[in-house]
């Protein structure tokens, strides 16, 4: 009981990580039509900056996750630019760039942080929040949900409530008629792959001292978002976001329980069938042909 | 002198060419050379799956299938190359064929990704079963065979065994390309519809793409893991199915020969930034970009390029099928 109620909390927590990267997938997926092959090197990035600032020069936490929501940003917006925007009518040219950047990122990850073993990052958060006597929550995962659940009402908010979510939202159902009505594509672009960047930043500074980090820890995280993103419905970012949490409970559980390579293997053959049974995902209406 | 003429003098110049280069080289670019042929026969494998427009991420996964298949039977078995050689064409493309079913009920984007999650599944089986994949640590103690007085385990040998090998696999898919089914697969390509309404099936011929593409993958895996000894789950990891997609495209993949001289051309090119082992895959990575805004033709354009750059030989090929 003790255990599947620890279970329960870890899934939640881990879930709005992989909410937060897999959100901003679905979103430059959305919009421009390209598959992000670097998104988890962006996360990658974004605990390496925690890990050089917070763990190696004493700056303070908060500082350290500003820093790498910018810096992560900034890479976003610069792969926009210069190899998305160039490379816009063929998709596949596109994730061929991304995996080029993929590259790059890890080596540059290499070079500051050397060779060597896994980098830890002592969580800025001490104590443990103690429920019912059994059930025992360290501040830092609080901490964690808390800002993943407050970036994504934003991200929610925006797309929502604001004409330029409106907008954003415009473009990714379709293209041309948007264009048409006046809708700057290229500057919309800008905004999807900005907020996709930031919140991959963000999610990888807020697992920095929750993981090993190291320069191919990427991997994982674009498998987890590719699983997220099929059966939450590709486009879908209410799907993503529903699937996040579903899958992080679905992967905890297993990986209580049968160990993590099983649990990943899991997900990649629930991800195949779900292609099969029904390729829309548990969310998705529109399939774009 | 007329086309056909030239073709053979050149193919036997050629072949005279890679029947000497070992014998002047090192040790150390023997291997590569070995290596390099190999990996000539995974990109061409490659090519004829993607003629029907669909680009698959299981490529890789697919040679180490064929890697494991000749491991086990080898190890388990302990029958010889000349059985695990063909035991791994066919049962990678079995292991495709079935692969098939979900995986053609997608495409485009669905596909890339759905063929990622199932080569990135098989390839967590090896790790995960170390009876009898041999988990992380993979299988060794695969050697190649010996005949008579010839040891296939020293590298020239070995060298001319793969190569005859893999000459004959592209005299095949070569064949296959420019036969009626390589057509049907380029009109499955660029008009599908068109092709579905005079009665071709494009599932089938997607499908039959892949098994073949996948059978003679499985022979690269064989070959490659005979010569190594041993095979391990990351050596097909994404890593080498990057490098597979780089060779094509830098090379160019409207051609027969694009890919086959993007893997040559890069890997020159790897051996002479060898002392940035670092850096690598960065340099790697800016070459990738770069070729992919500066000419994404790939390098076999660059003699059109210049042809109708500087106007001569405007003659086009009027069955071009690329130009859209």
């Amino acid at each position: 009981m003790e255990l599947i109620f620890q279970s329960l909390i870890n899934g939640l927590i881990q879930g709005g990580f992989f909410a937060l990267f897999a959100v901003g997938l679905v979103l430059i997926f959305g919009v421009m039509g390209v598959v992000n092959f670097a998104h988890g090197e962006l996360v990658m990035v974004g605990a390496y900056t925690v890990w050089l600032l917070h763990a190696q020069h004493g700056l303070s936490y908060f500082f350290a996750i500003g820093v790498a929501v910018v810096l992560v940003t900034l890479i976003g917006l610069f792969m926009e630019r210069f190899l998305f925007r160039p490379t816009q009518n063929d998709p596949l040219a596109g994730l061929i760039c991304s995996i080029g950047m993929l590259f790059i990122l890890q080596v540059v990850a290499t070079l500051v942080g050397g060779e060597g073993p896994s980098k830890q990052v002592p969580p800025p958060f001490h104590g443990t929040w103690v429920l019912f006597e059994y059930l025992r929550i360290p501040y830092q995962r609080i901490f964690s949900l808390l800002i993943s659940f407050f970036a994504l009402s934003t991200l929610w908010y925006f797309l929502t409530r604001s004409k330029l979510g409106w907008a954003l939202r415009a473009v990714s159902l379709d293209k041309e008629a948007s264009a048409l009505q006046g809708i700057n594509i290229n500057r919309i672009s800008m905004i999807a792959i900005g907020i996709g960047a930031s919140l991959a930043g963000l999610a990888g500074a807020l697992m920095a001292p929750l993981t090993n980090i190291n320069p191919h820890m990427g991997h994982n995280v674009i498998i987890t978002a590719f699983i997220v993103t099929i059966v939450g419905g590709v486009g879908s970012l209410s799907g993503a976001v529903l699937a996040a949490f579903l899958y992080a409970l679905f992967h905890t559980f297993v990986t209580v329980y049968f160990g993590g390579t099983i649990a990943t293997i899991c997900g990649l053959v629930l991800m195949v069938v779900v292609l099969i049974v029904k390729p829309t995902g548990i969310m998705g209406t529109r399939i774009s042909e | 002198m007329n086309s056909n003429t030239q073709k053979i003098v050149g193919g036997s110049l050629l072949l005279a060419a890679l029947i000497a280069l070992p014998h002047f080289l090192k040790f150390h670019h023997q291997d590569l050379l070995i290596f390099l042929t190999i990996n000539v026969l995974a990109v061409s494998s490659y090519r004829i799956v993607t003629l029907t427009g669909e680009w698959s991420l299981i490529h890789a996964v697919m040679m180490g299938v064929g890697g494991y298949t000749a491991a086990l039977l080898f190890k388990y078995y302990e029958v010889g190359m000349w059985v695990t050689l063909p035991m791994a064409g066919i049962l990678t493309a079995a292991v495709a064929a079935l692969l098939c079913f979900p995986l053609f009920r997608t495409t485009q984007f669905y596909f890339l990704i759905g063929s990622f999650a199932a080569g990135e599944a098989i390839r967590l089986i090896w790790i995960q079963f170390v009876f009898p994949f041999g988990g992380t640590g993979g299988l060794s103690g695969v050697e190649p065979p010996m005949v008579g007085e010839i040891d296939f385990m020293e590298s020239i040998p070995y060298y001319y065994l793969a190569l005859s090998v893999v000459l004959l696999c592209l005299f095949i898919l070569y064949l296959i390309e420019n036969s009626r089914i390589g057509l049907t697969l380029h009109a499955v390509h660029w008009k599908a519809a068109l092709a579905e309404s005079v009665g071709v099936d494009t599932w089938r011929y997607r499908s039959l793409a892949f098994v073949i593409g996948s059978f003679f993958v499985g022979i690269a895996g064989a070959l490659k893991v005979h010569y190594l000894g041993t095979i391990t789950p990351n050596q097909f990891g994404v890593g080498f199915m990057v490098f597979i997609l780089i060779w094509v495209i830098v090379g160019g993949y409207n051609k027969f020969y694009g890919p086959i001289l993007g893997a040559v051309v890069l890997t020159l090119f790897d051996e002479s930034i060898r002392g940035f082992a670092e850096v690598r895959p960065a340099i790697y990575g800016a070459v990738l970009i770069l070729s992919i805004l500066f000419l994404p033709l790939g390098l076999e354009s660059i003699p059109s390029k210049f042809k109708a750059w500087s106007g001569i030989g405007k003659e086009r090929d009027p069955l071009s099928l690329t130009d859209k």
